[in-house]
């Protein structure tokens, strides 16, 4: 199943090098915009694919004349063709930027546009929906505004039966969403909760995906907590969402992408996370992962990190739930085989995307914390040393790994056992010599719980130069206090 | 990073958990200076540590390495003709046939041959168009079921409705769905009756009255050609009941007259 490439998606008509480099300059945009609390992407529908082949951009700067010209023949034409026609050379000129301005200022458009949208001739309609859907790609504030008459037709369309005009009009909306906070503030009493409730039951995938990618967009929204997410939690679709990311043949990995997403904006802002674990979040979740392990194994590696990254957030902040163990959840997720998977998925990310590398361990952690039967998994896979083949990453990493192996080592004498003899002390060691505080720091508290439960280990640790490696600290404020203790622990010793 | 060759089989085999080793905690443990315990964490969805996944996601709706193309290949087939008795609408790509089926066929009115949008707005149609009771029960109760799917709340008559639609869910103010009562006779269809010949503004809102109706008969074909019109016949809803008519809006100083 998940070697089925995405089926809509293409790439890019243009060279690898330039391609790289358009994708760093995105990349550092996004990321700005991340810390500015302004992260807004859209996605655009096209079928231009003959005229655009050369990858020239064909969007027409129209002037109002001229607009109002398709427009009216659009309305009046003679024949169908006529009218289909006109508004496609509309729908053409309205990728261009200065067209959008000049449509939106012209008096009636946008209502004559939402009349053709509503009209009786199939094709006429759905060019009108394409219309609209350039218009909502706009980067201009004021032309989401302009289409804020459109919203309620849209939502009544997604109620309707024709797959392609929903999915147009479900990118549509999803596209508006993000632009314009007066559109989100409509779309609810508009009905948007029960329009979305309704469209998940329908068999077309990519009718499905466009609703996700909507909804995500909806619970993106910096007010989702308070508005949005009550709503969408008190329908349907959770209990939808979790059937469209259990693993089987019927799971489709575009799909899976977008409402995965989803749920992490749900599972992060803390609303019910207790309702989603009752539905079975975790166990669904937990299956995923397997799965995911499982396409990797086989080397069905299409765009699986962009699938990975949610599901292990929402597992690990599900985790967090007090509700986890009031409602079964930790029976939910019990299978070792998570860890085995878990691992499987940490050498996806180290080789494909080493930055998601900390959020494969954040849940590791989560997972082992309070978990005697995860870490004695760790134990028994023996996972320990890949485990400490991850140290020489980042910080970040190093930190998250030293501290996966403290939740084992200070479940006391049995777990420190199987610590020591073995490749921990040589690897301590060597982040000893670190200069970053906090993964000094960490490997100090390890030092700690493995002299603590496993004293044998203190003699190796001197005879490995232990005592001139905590030396190089002593004048650290941070840590001379711990590095003073393990010092008179291991001279005692 | 090397992956133990059993970690692999584990996967495959069934579900399972070791028996955990005891677990015997000292109390010195993680005592000042030390400080570590074992604990669970949270991130909120504002927190740096997501920062890079975020941006992964964000890359991929935006499309930067791949791109949604717009139903690349749909195939052509053999042309064909619709089925429905009265339509003859020739297709040769089958999404197309879909979406002419589903928009004109799907939801229509067996009495008046209406298409409408969704089964909800047909439902709804029927009841208020079609059934004999609707105009003498809806004089004792609410009877007017608002539109948005997922409301239940009812209204004494169809203005009662488009206000609430209008406050309560933030319709526009031009939205029209209904017939005005005065303009239908139980089980009359209402292309039937003459409406008025549209006047429009020059420049701003032009005057609603009580134009609710949303039937939007303006937006049937009334420039097509006649002889095709005819051999289609009265199969093909002349309609879809719902929105504004396309000739409102647009600014436009010339008078057009209904043709129907
Ligand atoms: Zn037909
Ligand atoms: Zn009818
Ligand atoms: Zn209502």
């Amino acid at each position: 199943m998940w070697n089925q490439r995405h089926g809509r998606l293409r790439p890019v008509g243009c060279g690898m090098e330039e391609l790289r480099r358009r994708r760093r300059e995105r990349e550092a945009a996004l990321r700005k915009a991340r810390r500015e609390q302004q992260l807004v992407s859209k996605r655009l529908l096209r079928d231009d694919a003959p005229e655009e082949a050369d990858g020239v951009c064909v969007a027409l700067i129209l002037g109002e004349d001229e607009i109002q010209q398709f427009l009216r023949l659009a309305q009046r034409g003679t024949e169908e063709k006529e009218k289909e026609r006109a508004l496609a050379t509309l729908r053409r000129g309205l990728q261009h930027p200065e067209t959008q301005q000049t449509f939106i200022r012209l008096e009636g458009s946008m209502r004559t546009l939402v009349g053709l949208l509503t009209s009786n001739q199939a094709l006429l309609q759905l060019e009108a929906a394409r219309c609209l859907h350039e218009l909502s790609h706009s980067e201009q504030p004021a032309v989401a505004e302009a289409c804020l008459p459109a919203t309620s037709y849209l939502l009544t369309y997604v109620s309707g039966h024709s797959s392609d005009l929903i999915e147009l009009c479900l990118y549509t909306l999803g596209n508006l969403i993000v632009e314009s906070e007066a559109v989100r503030r409509q779309l609810l009493p508009q009905g948007i909760v029960p329009a979305l409730a309704a469209c998940i039951q329908s068999p077309h995938l990519t009718v499905l995906e466009a609703l996700g990618y909507a909804l995500s967009q909806l619970l993106q929204a910096k007010e989702a907590p308070e508005k949005f997410i009550p709503s969408v939690l008190g329908s349907t679709l959770p209990q939808q969402m979790l059937r469209l990311l259990q693993p089987g043949p019927k799971l489709n990995p575009g799909v899976a992408v977008e409402f995965a997403w989803c749920l992490h904006y749900i599972i992060c802002s803390q609303v019910n996370n207790a309702l989603l674990i009752t539905h079975g979040a975790l166990s669904t979740l937990g299956l995923l992962l397997l799965d995911l392990a499982g396409a990797i194994q086989r080397s069905e590696d299409a765009g699986l990190e962009l699938l990975v990254c949610p599901v292990l957030r929402c597992l690990s902040n599900l985790l967090t739930e007090a509700a986890v163990e009031a409602v079964g959840g930790q029976m939910q997720l019990r299978d070792e085989r998570v860890v085995a998977a878990l691992f499987i998925l940490l050498q996806f990310l180290l080789q494909k995307q080493p930055s998601l590398l900390p959020e494969g361990l954040w849940l590791l952690n989560n997972l082992t914390a309070n978990s005697p039967s995860f870490c004695t998994s760790l134990l028994s896979l023996n996972l320990i040393e890949p485990l400490l083949q991850l140290l020489p990453g980042s910080n970040v990493v190093s930190v998250l790994v030293l501290t996966v192996l403290c939740n084992v080592a200070e479940k006391g004498p049995a777990y420190c056992q199987h610590l020591w003899p073995g490749p921990l002390l040589p690897s301590l060691l060597d982040t000893l010599a670190f200069s970053d505080t906090e993964v000094v720091g960490q490997s100090l508290e390890l030092l700690q719980l493995l002299f603590l439960y496993r004293p044998e280990a203190v003699q190796a640790f001197l005879q490995q130069s232990g005592l001139q490696a905590l030396e190089r600290h002593e004048e650290e404020a941070q840590l001379q206090d711990r590095v003073h203790v393990l010092q008179q622990t291991a001279l005692r010793g | 990073m090397q992956l133990p060759p059993a970690l692999h089989a584990r996967l495959l085999a069934g579900p399972g958990a070791s028996e955990p080793l005891p677990v015997e905690r000292d109390p010195s443990a993680g005592a000042a200076p030390f400080r570590f315990a074992a604990r669970r964490v949270r991130f909120p969805r504002e927190h740096e540590f997501f920062e890079d996944g975020d941006v992964q996601r964000h890359l991929y709706l935006q499309d930067v390495l791949t791109q949604v193309a717009w139903a690349p290949e749909r195939p052509r087939v053999p042309e064909f003709t619709c089925q429905v008795a009265g339509c003859c609408q020739v297709f040769d790509v089958l999404e197309a046939y879909e979406h002419h089926y589903h928009t004109l066929h799907r939801n229509v009115c067996s009495f008046c041959k209406r298409a409408f949008p969704s089964g909800h707005l047909l439902d709804i149609h029927i009841l208020e168009w079609h059934d004999s009771l609707f105009q003498i029960l809806s004089e004792r109760q609410d009877m007017y079921q608002c539109l948005v799917e997922g409301c239940t709340e009812k209204f004494k008559t169809s203005k009662d409705r488009k206000d609430h639609l209008v406050r309560r869910h933030l319709y526009p103010a031009d939205f029209r769905f209904d017939k005005p009562k005065k303009s239908r006779g139980p089980g009359l269809p209402a292309a039937a009756l003459p409406e008025p010949a549209e006047t429009l503004p020059e420049g701003g809102q032009q005057s609603e009255g009580d134009d609710m109706e949303v039937c939007s008969e303006h937006m049937a074909t009334p420039l097509e050609p006649r002889g095709e019109r005819r051999t289609l016949g009265h199969r093909i809803p002349s309609t879809i009941c719902f929105g504004q008519g396309a000739a409102r809006g647009f600014k436009s100083t010339k008078k057009r007259n209904k043709q129907h």
